[in-house]
């Protein structure tokens, strides 16, 4: 594995944002795990038993496909190549993270693996290296989010798990993880918490960032393959931010243009914390988050229930600060068209989280005067053909063909006969 | 260091073992809160401590949540918060600890925040999801204006980070009597002697226990073997149903009055047994 320079002053910071914001209980178990992981990260059995499980359990190296269909919607000035992270194992990137921090919680001894979901892929991978692993599992989920991603639920239950509905403030991704946190305070002798996103105390957002940076290493090495050079631009959706800091891995020290694509909801809110929040701290760590004037966090909004967080990893945060990332937001409704797009035009149903990234793309490739100054400015050069694209499709989106995304096409279709 | 130092090392010349109730500020509603001081002062107690809600308190269990949340959504602030500790100083000559998240505390700034401490006459102040490493900052503006920054120390807590601990703490050490977040556990679990021996050995501040203690039987532990006993879970349950201001007062000093009675009782037990109070 290799780790872009993160520009930390002192490990587990990004500029002023990071750092460990947890009860004094979980602080030796943080030491624990950081050490156990700086070990195993450059150790050439960990890595071996962590590639072979990439490869023959989870199905990597994951497809860089070309969307001609889809680059013709988007007015045809792109060749559009999406990373195929919904074909991985249990249908996202989020069993990256996870087959990495099983085989650390088992280095640490741990009978019990803990997790928060939102959309529930997170559980559905946590749940899924638990029972590889022979380890107990409980994951916490908003009521909201269970009823949203109700095919997610009985995934995690058949798979051995115990899904524990969390009925506090917003009932989704925020409470969750507050409900996990308690539960890891709790049982901190015997389990371990696998944080499903670059969020959480040091070393979770450097530690997640190097399990999921296979994304981007291997996108890197597709493109070139494929286009014989560097994209000039590379796409991402951003929760909490891992699949976005996985693509990002493989070309922040490259000269890509970097787009973050944050929720932007509808009127009942938004999940923005780069474009709209302000700096504080939330479950662990100081970063962009939503806010009122009191300091009470205010709730999130997105249809896409793995969005639907009102904080985001922090170093997202400082890539925002720097401007290496461009970071953007698309709201419920230009997410949803662009399901549908996808759907239809390359048979490919994506999450609902992954299709706000898809949603960016369509947008910036139809702003004109936008691609004529990526042209201009890029490292390729004006006359190197049309532009690169890569976007991330971090997840299928089976798990929201029940909820609105399938209401709208079925709509769209049959609307009148219902 | 502040006046929350020279209140705790008082109490233990005095060989008293303090009970330490911990009220959220608004709940049950504004005027059953001060209610409850009003009974808190009425059972003899000279420390309080005042929890200002915040919307994601992940340090606490069910019942803090649910008061928090409720007071919040009545309407209770940091500010507001503030004038509540300000008024237990100023009617009732209590002793204030606040303890509050650290998002609030960012929010309105750590320097305009311990100016506000003191400007309200906060003793002493506690931060649930600040450990003492990323404390530095907060703790030089807080003392700045005088006001202690109280360090949690939990089972958990090795010999190397209680040393960190006993070179920064001042006011009391905070012994979070379990794993656990606030109101579960059994407050005083098995090895809470050998617990409370261990970090006495290390530090020489008064070392009060709380998280999980609640009935006489568990402060009479504590009472025996640490310096004092915090109990909010216990008696936020007992104000829950109450909404009016004697009622509240009634209950808290009743509650109360019965936990600082059992404290007393162990701890006089103590120090006869030794001849000489613990600490003197
Ligand atoms: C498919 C998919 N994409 C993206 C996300 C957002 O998380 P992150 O920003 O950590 O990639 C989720 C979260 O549940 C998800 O399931």
């Amino acid at each position: 594995m290799t780790t872009p320079s993160s520009n930390a002053a002192a490990p587990g910071r990004f500029g002023p944002y990071g750092g460990q914001y947890v009860p004094e209980t979980l602080m030796p178990c943080l030491r624990e795990l950081e050490a156990v992981w700086l070990a195993a990260r450059t150790e050439p059995a960990f890595l071996a038993e962590l590639a072979e499980l990439q490869a023959d359990y989870s199905g990597r190296p994951t497809p860089l496909y070309r969307a001609r269909r889809f680059e013709a919607a988007c007015g045809g000035r792109a060749r559009v190549w999406l990373k195929r992270e919904d074909l991985n194992h249990t249908g996202a990137h989020k069993i990256n993270n996870c087959l990495g921090q099983v085989l650390l919680a088992r280095r640490m001894g741990k009978a019990r693996l803990i997790a928060e979901t939102g959309a529930g892929q997170h559980g559905v991978a946590t749940a899924t290296v638990a029972a590889w692993a022979g380890l107990r599992c409980t994951v916490y989920m908003g009521e909201v989010d269970m009823q949203r991603q109700e095919p997610n639920v009985r995934r995690m239950r058949l798979l051995g798990a115990e899904v524990v509905p969390v009925l506090s403030g917003a009932r989704t991704l925020k409470d969750a993880t507050s409900e996990a946190i308690r539960d890891w305070v709790t049982n901190v002798a015997d389990s371990h918490y696998i944080i499903g996103s670059t969020v959480g105390p040091h070393p979770y957002p450097t530690m997640v960032r190097d399990f999921q940076s296979v994304i981007g290493i291997e996108a890197r090495r597709q493109v070139l393959e494929k286009e014989g050079r560097l994209p000039d631009v590379a796409i991402a959706c951003v929760g909490g931010g891992s699949n976005a800091a996985g693509l990002f891995a493989g070309f922040v020290d490259d000269p890509v243009a970097l787009y973050g694509v944050e929720a932007g909801g509808s009127a009942l809110g938004h999940s923005a914390a780069l474009a709209l929040g302000t700096p504080g701290v939330l479950h662990g760590s100081f970063s962009y988050l939503l806010q009122d004037d009191d300091g009470q966090i205010v709730p999130a909004h997105s249809i896409a229930a793995g969005l639907d967080y009102p904080g985001v990893g922090p170093e997202h945060s400082f890539l925002k600060d720097t401007g290496r990332v461009t970071y953007d937001k698309v709201d419920d409704a230009e997410a949803l068209t662009a399901f549908g797009d996808l759907c239809r035009l390359e048979g490919i149903i994506p999450a609902l989280e992954s299709s706000h990234a898809l949603a960016f793309c369509r947008r910036l490739l139809g702003d004109e005067a936008a691609c004529a100054r990526l042209l201009a400015t890029r490292a390729a050069g004006p006359d190197a053909g049309p532009l690169v694209v890569v976007v991330n499709l971090s997840g299928r989106g089976d798990k929201d063909m029940h909820g609105d995304a399938g209401a709208q096409q079925d709509g769209g279709a049959h609307g009148q006969a219902r | 260091m502040g006046r929350l130092g020279d209140l705790t090392a008082a109490l233990r010349a005095e060989g008293a073992r303090p009970v330490v109730p911990f009220v959220t500020a608004g709940f049950p509603t504004d005027d059953a809160c001060r209610g409850a001081l009003r009974g808190v002062k009425d059972a003899g107690c000279r420390l309080v401590e005042i929890g200002v809600p915040f919307s994601d308190p992940v340090a606490d269990g069910p019942v803090i949540q649910a008061a928090s949340q409720r007071a919040l959504v009545q309407g209770m602030t940091p500010a507001r918060s503030l004038e509540l500790a300000a008024w237990a100083r100023r009617e009732l000559d209590l002793t204030v600890v606040l303890m509050g998240y650290l998002n609030p505390v960012l929010r309105m700034g750590s320097e305009r925040f311990a100016a506000a401490c003191a400007t309200a006459g906060v003793a002493g102040l506690i931060v649930p999801d600040l450990p003492v490493d990323e404390a530095a900052g907060l703790r030089a503006s807080l003392h700045a204006a005088g006001v202690d920054l109280v360090s949690l120390v939990a089972p958990t807590t090795d010999a190397a980070r209680l040393q960190l601990h006993a070179a920064h703490a001042s006011g009391f050490l905070y012994l979070v009597s379990t794993t656990g977040v606030t109101g579960t556990g059994a407050g005083a679990g098995d090895g809470l002697e050998a617990y409370v021996a261990r970090v006495r050995a290390a530090c020489t501040l008064p070392l009060y226990v709380g998280f999980g203690v609640g009935t006489a039987a568990q402060a009479a532990r504590v009472a025996r073997c640490a310096d004092g006993a915090i109990v909010g879970s216990a008696l936020l349950r007992k104000l829950e149903h109450i909404a009016d201001e004697p009622a509240a007062r009634a209950a808290t000093s009743s509650f109360i009055g019965e936990l600082a009675g059992a404290m007393a009782a162990a701890g006089d037990g103590t120090r006869d047994a030794s001849g000489k109070g613990d600490h003197s």
